[in-house]
């Protein structure tokens, strides 16, 4: 979410102006492809509903699921539309570098969360990552975070109905508020039904419905272009710096800072290191997938499961994207006028182009069963976040307590009902003022980095103060919008990506110093209170997973994945060096 | 729904529904591509039946989801054993 929404700014303005050229000759076998899909969705939250006993199960999925479904989910609550669109968009823009928001982007940030946080956060038997500060830094900077996060979430569910309405209204023609309506209600029904195990099966369908869509995208594409040759000969023909895109490093056309070690540094540090490990290892809304894990080992092994198809499928977003930009005849026009003609096309309408131009009826439906797919399931992730925050974290922690069980699991359903609600108004919202929209939602992707330096902070280091838990955060984020505003209102302009590695840069660093000095200067809590919580205090035998039975064998050791697929990242690095 | 014993219901196996989605796909994609397909549709895809191709990958796919839920079943834990708070942090 966080890497689509930093390039999805326009995607909602460009659409309303785009002309009926994309409409889709979809037949009937594409409708009764889509239906299907929609059967089994509801279907599997009917079922899911049956394991549905206690507010755990409904929230955590009773930490009972196997970890290359919680791998798999943990992608796919990522892999939204949003991104497909913003990342073969990029793709169509920059080329290869575009795989630097997957191999330095997200790779190292799993496998950091796996082998290092995970104990930590299913170890303490924490029910998502507010409660974790809750029991780190207590109530102020849980306060700030689940509220931040509450709000986000259902706000960028909202953004997410939008942005699907208008590529169904786009593609198919179906006016916007009915593809709201009825998508929304779709999700909900899923959601309210079967809680998390719903909505994580779901993903894990949809992640394979997306790979069925990019699959054959990539394959006939680079059929059609003579191979990864006759892309690499037209791409060189079409473009002046087709040198940039056709080499991952050092990425200067994606960060638009010219000085290529800048350009390396500001990858590394502030794609890599800071938005990065910030958006993967704090997100609830990926996390929970983990937590859903049924034991330790499949906790730590879920990120790493997800790293490898992580690795992989950008491969079959970005050559797509590439493709398109010499093939599609409107596209490679308007990328030849540098992006300012007004031919009814831009950059985000890559994917459609595509699916457009090269899937006959049948793989069409598929195609657009992906897309439909791609966008409830991005909804979904956020309101089954949202609903779990609310329940545990706002609700249960500060207004109705010490319920029975069965209260809470009944607020949990009412209160995604409510979301759901709030998300459909908020779409409607969007249709008025979507540049409004889609800027909140950029800025929400700033609550994330912030985040992180507490996380990393409080975690080694048992010094730091509750007191310093809330001000670095509020300072941090702060520190973000600001250097946001000041670029996008011209006081110093980078363009392409730049802008977001160094807002959040910043506000990284801000929330460092300030959480240090504040730390030094108020009381910090006593050691017996953060065992579990902080590295130093905790028995290294509660941080270990069991390694006998179904959780045995080399290929499921943790450090055995995670090295794994950093090598691969490695490897496919330099073979687009 | 309201039993106060905590009951471990054991979810239904996904593997069984990408097994059908993946069969229905392939089915429908493959008859689409020996039959249905026109020529325009050929042409879009560079002469490829990708229909067809797609429709026969998935079938297999939809036969190994199947093949490999009936080998390895999903084992209910007996008793109950990761049931609720499981104290120790390490266990699984």
């Amino acid at each position: 979410m966080l890497f689509g929404a930093v390039r999805c700014v326009e995607v909602g303005l460009v659409h309303v102006l785009a002309d009926a050229n994309l409409r889709l000759d979809a037949g009937p076998v594409d409708y009764v492809l889509l239906g299907f899909y929609f059967v089994l969705v509801l279907g599997i939250g009917a079922l899911a509903r049956r394991s549905v006993s206690s507010s755990l199960d409904f929230f955590l999925s009773g930490r009972s699921m196997p970890a290359w479904v919680t791998g798999l989910a943990f992608i796919s609550a990522n892999l939204g539309a949003v991104e497909i669109f913003g990342m073969t968009a990029n793709g169509a823009q920059y080329g290869v570098p575009t795989v630097h928001y997957y191999w330095i982007g997200a790779i190292p940030a799993m496998v950091f969360l796996g082998l290092v946080m995970m104990p930590f956060y299913y170890g303490s038997k924490v029910r998502s990552v507010p409660e974790f500060l809750l029991r780190r830094f207590g109530r102020f900077a849980h306060l700030v975070n689940s509220l931040s996060f509450a709000v986000a979430q259902v706000l960028i569910a909202g953004v997410n109905l939008y942005a699907l309405a208008l590529t169904i209204n786009l593609l198919l023609g179906w006016p916007l508020w009915v593809s709201i309506i009825a998508s929304a209600a779709i999700v909900l029904a899923y959601t309210t039904l079967g809680g998390l195990s719903a909505a994580i099966y779901n993903e894990v369908m949809q992640f394979f419905v997306i790979v069925a869509m990019l699959l054959p995208l990539t394959i006939v594409g680079l059929y059609k272009v003579g191979g990864w040759n006759g892309l690499v000969a037209k791409v060189t023909a079409a473009n002046s710096d087709a040198a940039a895109q056709l080499h991952a490093w050092p990425g200067s056309n994606l960060t638009g800072i010219d000085n290529p070690v800048l350009s390396v540094i500001g990858l590394v540090f502030g794609l890599g290191f800071v938005l990065s490990f910030g958006y993967w290892t704090t997100n609830f809304a990926e996390v929970q997938r983990a937590l859903s894990a049924k034991s330790m080992s499949a906790a730590r092994r879920t990120p790493l499961i997800g790293a490898y198809p992580k690795t992989v499928i950008v491969l079959l977003i970005f050559i797509p994207g590439m493709i398109a930009a010499v093939i599609s005849p409107e596209l490679a026009a308007f990328k030849a006028s540098g992006g300012t003609a007004t031919n009814g096309v831009t950059y985000n309408d890559t994917i459609e182009l595509l699916i457009r131009d090269l899937l006959p009826n049948g793989m069409l439906g598929v195609a657009i069963t992906g897309l439909v797919a791609a966008f409830m399931a991005g909804m979904a992730a956020s309101v089954s976040s949202f609903n779990t925050v609310f329940t545990y974290d706002l609700w249960q922690t500060y207004v109705v307590k010490d319920k029975p069980d069965e209260y809470y699991l009944r607020v949990g359903r009412l209160i995604t009902i409510v979301g759901c609600l709030i998300a459909i108004g908020t779409a409607f919202i969007a249709g008025q003022f979507s540049n409004i929209m889609d800027y909140l939602q950029t800025l929400f992707g700033f609550f994330n980095a912030p985040l992180f330096a507490t996380f990393l902070l409080g975690m080694f280091w048992k010094r730091m103060t509750p007191m310093a838990g809330g001000v670095g955060l509020i300072v941090g984020t702060a520190s973000a919008v600001t250097v946001d505003v000041l670029n996008r209102s011209g006081v110093f302009t980078l363009s392409g990506q730049g802008g977001a590695f160094v807002a959040a840069s910043v506000a990284f660093i801000m929330d460092i110093v300030i959480s240090v000095l504040v730390t030094l200067v108020t009381a910090p809590k006593p050691d017996s209170e953060l065992v579990g919580l902080v590295w130093s205090l905790t028995p290294r035998d509660s941080l270990r997973h069991s390694d006998t039975g179904e959780n045995a064998g080399w290929y499921r050791k943790p450090v055995v994945l995670g090295v794994g697929v950093l090598v691969l990242a490695a490897v496919l690095n330099i073979i687009f060096w | 729904m309201s039993e106060p014993v905590k009951k471990r219901a054991g979810l239904f196996d996904l593997r069984y529904v990408l097994a059908l989605l993946f069969a229905v796909y392939g089915v429908v994609l493959t008859v689409m591509g020996i039959a249905f397909t026109s020529q325009a549709g050929l042409d879009k895809a560079a002469g490829i039946n990708i229909n067809l191709w797609a429709g026969l990958v998935m079938l297999a796919v939809g036969i190994v989801f199947a093949l490999w839920a009936r080998l390895r079943p999903i084992v209910v834990p007996a008793g109950t054993e990761p049931a609720d708070d499981a104290t120790g942090a390490g266990e699984s």
